[in-house]
């Protein structure tokens, strides 16, 4: 098998998760307006773990597929046996995972839904990645640029989160309620932190490679906010439960770590852009486009980010769409722009002549839906808010039938987002088929 | 040893023993662990995935209401008649007697964990919260 046959499976699996996680969001959101929307076939339940665990896998696969061909490209990779491998597992395990859904198998924690059994050959996957990248940079580890420590701390790190989410089959935890929901939340935080390292390096990469003169990945300032990054990894889990009643240190802790994430991958793009060469501007035009969109939603979820994670603000929010709000806005504006920026940098190796144009057309109408997107989810968290807080007895589903025009708003600018991710990912796949039947 | 070696290895090292701390201190020890009924509440409300459309103190999904305190604020009884009821979003349920009485069991331990929404907390000047806990 050609040594980039894997990474590229990886990479076309990825789209069509997204292309998954789309599809199922965009049935979901019609739950919230006609509830009984094929709800003797498909009840919510079942809808939500098919759309988050699209969209999970979408992250994860396009990222792992783009940090095994930069190994092989780097000339890391001597036995080309791990990537096949690791695809397979993971394609099988997905295959499995929808199987359940679809049958209405569950039986896991929130976010990891299906049958516990199932995270073994998860596990094993991650350990294949981990040890390709423990192996690959065993020599002069503490020389090599930052995206390297990003990628393999991140892949050590999925495999240990990934491990605690489960310690909630043991009978210490599983009897225990509010210790299970600290150690869910702890666990679920620093998972979205690993993948985040493993999405970041990404970006640090790809930077690095465009502009080599900037300095990006190897100076002080990015091992700085590297350790930055690992210590919110670590410990900047815990807003998610400050208004749960368990020790209070936990909540004075989280607080003092506080969210300084988005201030990391900010400060290494704004460097990198003032250091931009004009002919590598040329050269690289839809990666950077896509990058310097990065840049911008980093600034908006910055913002959002840091004032829900005052308490006093968290207070008010916490419970609400505006919870939704931060993670679209982030997995969207943040993680899909970098990822997309890297399988366009890999397309315009892959195929020299690949033209980009259908691609670009789709940003701008990315950009205004998820704008609209993520207004409406506000407007659908403040409400709810309001709701919660007030002092008036309105039963949930009065409520909830109130805000039908703010829901109908949200399917109407989700499918604009939706049509936007079609237009920029279509090119995309149909590029990435073409160059994995060449190989 | 490198700097950089280094600080990854002090950082590890306080992550073990906060992990520790973690899980071996989060839940005040006034707490009771769940009851035999309670815990099999958790078993059904887990195969359902009741958490796509409820939470509890805020975490889940949005499209039902949340159900800290449910048991105080509604009874039983109308717990009980909502689990078969299939109204709205809700997906028809076909629970016996018994996984009734265990859901129920479930939610009447997770009420006497504390409040949520807690309309009652109150707010100092550097932003934090002071909340509640329930029955200390």
């Amino acid at each position: 098998m050609n040594k980039n046959k894997a990474p590229l499976l990886f990479l076309i699996t990825g789209i069509t998760a997204l292309l998954i996680a789309i599809t199922f969001g965009v049935i979901a959101t019609i739950q919230y307006i006609k509830f009984d929307f094929i709800k003797s076939v498909l009840p919510f339940n079942r809808i939500r773990p098919m759309h988050v665990t699209g969209a999970l896998s979408w992250i994860l696969l396009t990222a792992i597929g783009g940090i095994y061909y930069y190994l092989n490209k780097e000339g890391y990779i001597k036995k080309h046996i791990a990537a096949p491998l690791h695809f397979i597992i993971f394609f099988l395990t997905g295959l499995a995972i929808y199987t359940c859904y679809s049958l209405g198998i569950l039986g896991g924690k929130e976010y990891l839904e299906f049958p516990p059994v199932l995270i073994i050959p998860i596990l094993i996957g991650w350990a294949i990645f981990a040890t390709t990248l423990i192996s690959a940079f065993r020599k002069g580890f503490t020389k090599k640029p930052v995206y390297y420590w990003m990628w393999t701390t991140g892949a050590i790190f999925m495999i240990y989160h990934l491990s605690e989410a489960y310690l909630w089959l043991t009978p210490y935890f599983k009897e225990k309620f509010l210790a299970n929901t600290v150690l869910q939340w702890k666990a679920g935080g620093s998972f979205v932190g690993s993948w985040n390292m493993l999405v970041y390096g990404t970006a640090t990469y790809l930077m690095a490679k465009i502009s080599p003169e900037s300095g990006v990945g190897t100076d002080k300032k990015s091992f700085f906010f590297y350790f930055l990054g690992l210590t919110n990894l670590m410990f900047g889990w815990a807003h998610h439960v400050y208004i749960v009643p368990i020790a209070p240190w936990i909540r004075y802790f989280a607080y003092l770590i506080s969210m300084t994430e988005w201030i990391l991958l900010f400060n290494i793009i704004y460097t990198w852009k003032k250091s931009l060469a004009f002919n590598k501007t040329i050269e690289n035009k839809t990666v950077i486009r896509f990058l310097s969109l990065t840049d911008k939603w980093v600034l908006i979820n910055l913002f959002v980010a840091l004032l829900i994670s005052i308490p006093f603000i968290n207070y008010y929010t916490h419970g609400t769409h505006v919870t939704v709000a931060h993670s679209m806005g982030t997995t969207i504006g943040i993680n899909t722009t970098i990822l997309l920026a890297s399988v366009s940098y890999i397309i315009q190796n892959e195929i020299s002549a690949f033209n980009f144009k259908p691609v670009l057309k789709g940003v701008s109408l990315l950009n205004i839906s998820l704008i609209l997107f993520l207004i409406t989810l506000l407007i659908a968290g403040a409400s709810r808010s309001a709701w919660m807080y007030s002092l008036n007895s309105e039963v949930f589903a009065s409520m909830q039938y109130k805000l039908q025009g703010v829901y109908i708003a949200l399917l109407i600018f989700g499918s604009m987002l939706a049509t936007s991710i079609l237009i920029i990912t279509i090119p995309l796949l149909n590029s990435l088929i073409k160059a994995f039947r060449r190989k | 040893m490198s700097k950089k070696f280094t600080i990854l290895l002090l950082l590890i090292l306080f992550f073990g023993v906060y992990n520790y701390w973690i899980y071996t201190q989060s839940q005040p020890t006034t707490k009771p662990a769940l009851s035999k009924a309670a815990f099999e509440g958790q078993q059904l409300w887990i195969k359902n995935n009741c958490n796509a459309c409820h939470q509890f103190y805020g975490l889940g999904g949005y499209l039902g209401p949340d159900l800290t305190n449910v048991y105080s604020n509604k009874g039983e009884d109308f717990i009980k008649a909502m689990l078969n009821s299939g109204i709205n979003t809700m997906p028809k349920f076909e629970f016996n007697e018994i996984e009734k009485n265990n859901i129920v069991a479930y939610l009447k331990e997770i009420d006497n964990t504390g409040f949520y929404p807690d309309k009652k907390a109150t707010f100092q000047k550097n932003g934090w919260v002071i909340i509640n806990y329930k029955n200390e």
